[in-house]
């Protein structure tokens, strides 16, 4: 702000407040003349008139109070242009040193959790709880409650994996996040194509399809899928193409999702979480997703997911 | 008694009318989104009936409708009462009363199909801003024209009230809408980022303080020395808080927009002037109350009195809890939550509702030349049943907010925030269940009153039949 603007509305401020001292004062000068507290002013307006009683004094000292307690206000506290307030204070100096203190009071807890191994992590009770929480505030608007995932959002208890369920790759899923493309084939494959497609994957799913239109697919999927998918279809991790062939979907397994996702694509973001949380919590977090799939797994040893 | 001027009162009569079917109305949507933030399946999945569309209609139904209605047709009755003079122009009184319904017409159409400008209270496209403001020229011209042409020197302390709330909202309300249009359904403001919001802000508070408070105020210095009969209480109280009332207003704004990006000293100076605020609030209901001085035991068995003084008691309450929860420390709890929706109905319903009850009830005899309501009782029956409405939604609002605004901030040791939004939204819906019975009942007791109106406006048939012979001469009797 410049010191132009800075004077201009300190005094507007300060003349608005000292104009209802001076109101108040003026109105209570007595008059010669004028009428006794019961008495009415003399006017009259379709029947109505007004006393001339004074102003309650209790109301007078409330009036005065809350101006002394204004003025002080604004002398402590950033108000009167860019004078800051003789105590310094700032809404950001406030959030800083809270998050700060809060900091040095958790991080060596997380620091601990982040030393141990995911898997070792992941039996933790006390550890388990403190992910469920995190869990639900920063993760669960996505991928549900239970982390069961929603439509567009994965399944994170099951052992099917875009990215990949080893311990590292989910850690690598959170940290970094993740960005899955399916590029829209409708163009390329034409409405025919589209179904034909659509009927080959049911096949791979062990779902019943017209014959002759399952083999029309089934070339047009290693020209078209097969790249990402693999030709077989169980997906490539490395760059998120989910398996086709297990009947778990994202985008759901209706012939409709998925005509459209072949027809419109479909992009996917997990956000990072390094900026968000930091790696300690992030660590935490890996070994929370971790043991909502511990069935799953080999005695929770071994990430069963992989199929190479 | 000295031959009364010819007073317009065809306007007052349509405004009146149409302060009871909005009402209705307008309340009416208040139940519903009421019962869709319980059960939201009640959208139907239809868009023109979700939430998000349904709950601006609700807003400008009550405030510009209800209230505004309300606002029109006291203020066309007051100032020329208290001047002595018919209106200066029927045409243009007309014309803000068909102006008026246009605006109305056309926000129920145009919010439900998303057409908005997102800022609230001021979301109706500029089209429809446009007509406002030429509207809002015209009652300025009539209300301000009447006053010129007065035939009793001074001017009463009611009109001072309804001159500030027609000169501030037209500001506001054109200041708020400088949009450039890119059609007819589409335009962007001329602000951005912080600048806007406080441009939204300022409009909004004061949409507050001078729409659903100085305008309220007027009918509060007409209607309550009237029906009380009683001298106003002390003039010299009215100078004061007049004059500090409106001026202080004007900063308050900020308190809405705590701990934002909104430069810290436009913060501070909301908070600060919140407070100072406190007394000239109050200094309009002790001057109200206190006319009942002597008198206090009219309150007995008028229930338009009744009306009249508890919405004064609740406005007090109102403007109590305003200032504190712009204490920015409180505020912190407070933003957000319900509370805010509590504090929003202790003040909409309280004070806004009931004093337009009160004025309502006493104008409609007087304009249907009828001696008094057809029924007395089912005004007392309104006064108890919407206490009752009132007191259930703003406390169970209170309880939800604090309780939400609590939950919100608990933490762990562990530094994880104890709760998620979810379980505080859980813990919410048995306080939204009884906000629904609370609005229920008092959308109830607005049905009763359109049920009394009508009857009261009902021609009396025996005296349709006997017009010809017996209605003239007890008329000039
Ligand atoms: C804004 C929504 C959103 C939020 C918040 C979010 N995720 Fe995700 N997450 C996604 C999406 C979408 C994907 C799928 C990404 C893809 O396929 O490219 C995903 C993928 C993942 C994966 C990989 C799943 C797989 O099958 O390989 C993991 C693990 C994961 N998220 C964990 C988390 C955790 C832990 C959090 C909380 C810190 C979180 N997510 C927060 C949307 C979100
Ligand atoms: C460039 C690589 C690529 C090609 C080519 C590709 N896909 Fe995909 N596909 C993906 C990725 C990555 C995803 C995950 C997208 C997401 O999560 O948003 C995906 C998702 C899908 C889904 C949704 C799966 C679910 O769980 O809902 C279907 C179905 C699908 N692809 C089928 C096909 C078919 C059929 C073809 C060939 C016509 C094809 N894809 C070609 C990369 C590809
Ligand atoms: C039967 C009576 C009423 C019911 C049931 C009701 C209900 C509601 C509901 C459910 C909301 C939305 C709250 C939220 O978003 O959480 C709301 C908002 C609002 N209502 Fe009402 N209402 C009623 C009467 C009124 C009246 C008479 C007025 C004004 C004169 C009014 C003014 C408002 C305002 C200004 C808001 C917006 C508040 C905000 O954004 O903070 N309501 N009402
Ligand atoms: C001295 C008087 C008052 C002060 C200082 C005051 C202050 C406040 C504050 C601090 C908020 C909350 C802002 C937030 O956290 O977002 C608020 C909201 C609100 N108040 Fe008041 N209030 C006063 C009187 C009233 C009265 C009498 C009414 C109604 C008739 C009223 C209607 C509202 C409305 C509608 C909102 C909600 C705005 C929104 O967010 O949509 N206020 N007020």
């Amino acid at each position: 702000m410049s010191s132009a603007w800075s004077w201009y509305i300190s005094i507007i401020v300060v003349a608005n407040i000292l104009a209802c001292v001076w109101l108040i004062r003026w109105t209570q000068k007595k008059r010669p003349g004028e009428a006794r507290p019961d008495e009415t002013t003399g006017h009259s307006w379709d029947g109505l008139t007004e006393l001339n009683q004074p102003m309650p004094r209790w109301w007078l000292w409330l009036f005065y109070g809350t101006i002394v307690w204004g003025l002080i206000y604004l002398v402590l506290y950033p108000g009167l242009g860019a004078f800051p307030g003789l105590l310094g204070w700032s809404q950001y100096s406030q959030y800083d040193e809270e998050v700060e203190q809060m900091e040095a009071e958790v991080a060596p807890l997380f620091a601990r959790y982040a030393e141990m191994d995911f898997l070792e992590l992941a039996r933790h009770e006390e550890a388990m709880q403190t992910g469920r929480r995190l869990f639900a505030n920063n993760c669960a608007v996505c991928h549900g409650t239970d982390g069961g995932g929603r439509p567009g959002f994965p399944d994170l208890t099951d052992d099917d994996w875009k990215w990949g369920g080893d311990p590292e790759q989910v850690h690598h899923s959170i940290l970094e996040g993740r960005q899955g493309i399916m590029p829209p084939l409708g163009d390329a494959l034409g409405e025919d194509g589209v179904e034909a497609v659509t009927a080959y994957v049911f096949h791979l799913n062990d779902r019943d399809a017209p014959e002759e239109l399952v083999e029309a697919g089934r070339g047009l999927f290693s020209q078209q899928c097969a790249a990402c998918h693999g030709q077989d279809g169980k997906g490539n991790q490395a760059m998120g193409a989910p398996n086709l062939t297990n009947d778990t979907w994202v985008y759901g397994g209706s012939r409709e999702a998925i005509e459209r996702s072949i027809r419109e694509g479909r992009e996917a973001e997990m956000p990072g979480q390094e900026n968000i949380l930091g790696a300690d919590r992030v660590h935490l977090l890996t070994a929370y997703v971790l043991s909502l799939s511990m069935d799953t797994r080999d005695n929770g040893a071994e990430a069963p997911d992989g199929d190479e | 008694m000295e031959s009364t001027p010819n007073y317009n009162e065809k306007v007052v009569r349509q405004f009146a009318v149409a302060t009871v079917v909005w009402g209705v109305v307008g309340m009416l949507v208040g139940v519903w989104i009421a019962a869709q933030l319980i059960w939201p399946a009640l959208n139907f999945d239809t868009a023109w009936l979700s939430y998000g569309r349904l709950r601006p209609l609700h807003t400008n139904a009550v405030i510009f409708a209800f209230g505004g209605s309300a606002l029109f047709a006291t203020s066309y009755w007051v100032v020329q009462r208290t001047c002595g003079v018919r209106l200066i122009s029927d045409r243009l009184a007309a014309f803000t009363f068909w102006g008026w319904q246009t605006v109305i017409v056309a926000a129920a159409i145009t919010l439900p199909l998303g057409l908005t400008q997102a800022k609230e209270y001021a979301e109706l496209e500029w089209p429809i801003a446009l007509l406002i403001a030429v509207v809002w020229v015209a009652y300025a011209y009539v209300f301000f024209g009447t006053i010129f042409i007065r035939k009793v020197k001074h001017i009463y302390v009611a009109n001072w009230f309804y001159g500030a709330f027609i000169i501030a909202v037209a500001v506001l309300h054109i200041v708020n809408n400088l949009v450039i249009p890119v059609g007819l359904t589409k335009s962007y403001p001329v602000y951005a980022g912080a600048v806007d919001a406080m441009v939204q802000w300022w409009y909004g508070h004061n949409a507050v303080g001078f729409f659903l408070t100085a305008g309220f105020l007027g009918m509060m210095y007409y209607f309550v020395p009237k029906q009380a009969d009683r001298p106003i209480y002390s003039y010299r109280l009215s100078i004061v808080h007049f004059w500090a009332l409106i001026s202080i207003y004007m900063w308050a704004g900020p308190h809405h927009l705590h701990y934002t990006a909104l430069p810290e000293w436009g913060q501070s100076l909301g908070m600060v002037f919140s407070i100072i605020l406190l007394a000239p609030s109050w200094g309009g209901m002790i001057n109200g109350i206190m006319t009942l001085k002597g008198a206090w035991y009219k309150l007995r068995d008028d229930p338009i009195l009744k009306f009249l003084i508890v919405s004064l008691s609740f406005y007090g309450m109102a403007t109590f809890e305003g200032p504190m929860m712009s204490i920015k420390t409180v505020n912190a709890l407070s933003h957000y939550t319900d509370w805010t929706i509590g504090h929003v109905h202790a003040g909409a319903l309280g004070w806004v509702a009931f004093i337009t009850y009160g004025a309502i009830y006493f104008l409609i005899p007087r304009l249907y030349g009828k001696a008094s309501m057809y029924s007395v009782r089912a005004i007392e029956w309104h006064f108890w049943i919407s206490t009752i409405g009132v007191v259930l939604y703003i406390a169970a609002m209170w309880i939800a907010g604090v309780m939400q605004g609590l939950m919100w901030r608990a933490v762990n040791d562990d530094g994880t925030l104890t709760y998620t939004f979810m379980e505080s939204l859980v813990a919410t819906y048995p306080y939204y269940m009884v906000r629904l019975l609370g609005g229920l009942i008092f959308f109830i007791g607005m049905l009763i009153m359109a049920w009394n109106v009508w009857m009261t406006m009902r021609p009396e048939k025996k005296d349709l039949t006997q017009a010809s012979q017996e209605a003239k001469p007890v008329q000039e009797a």
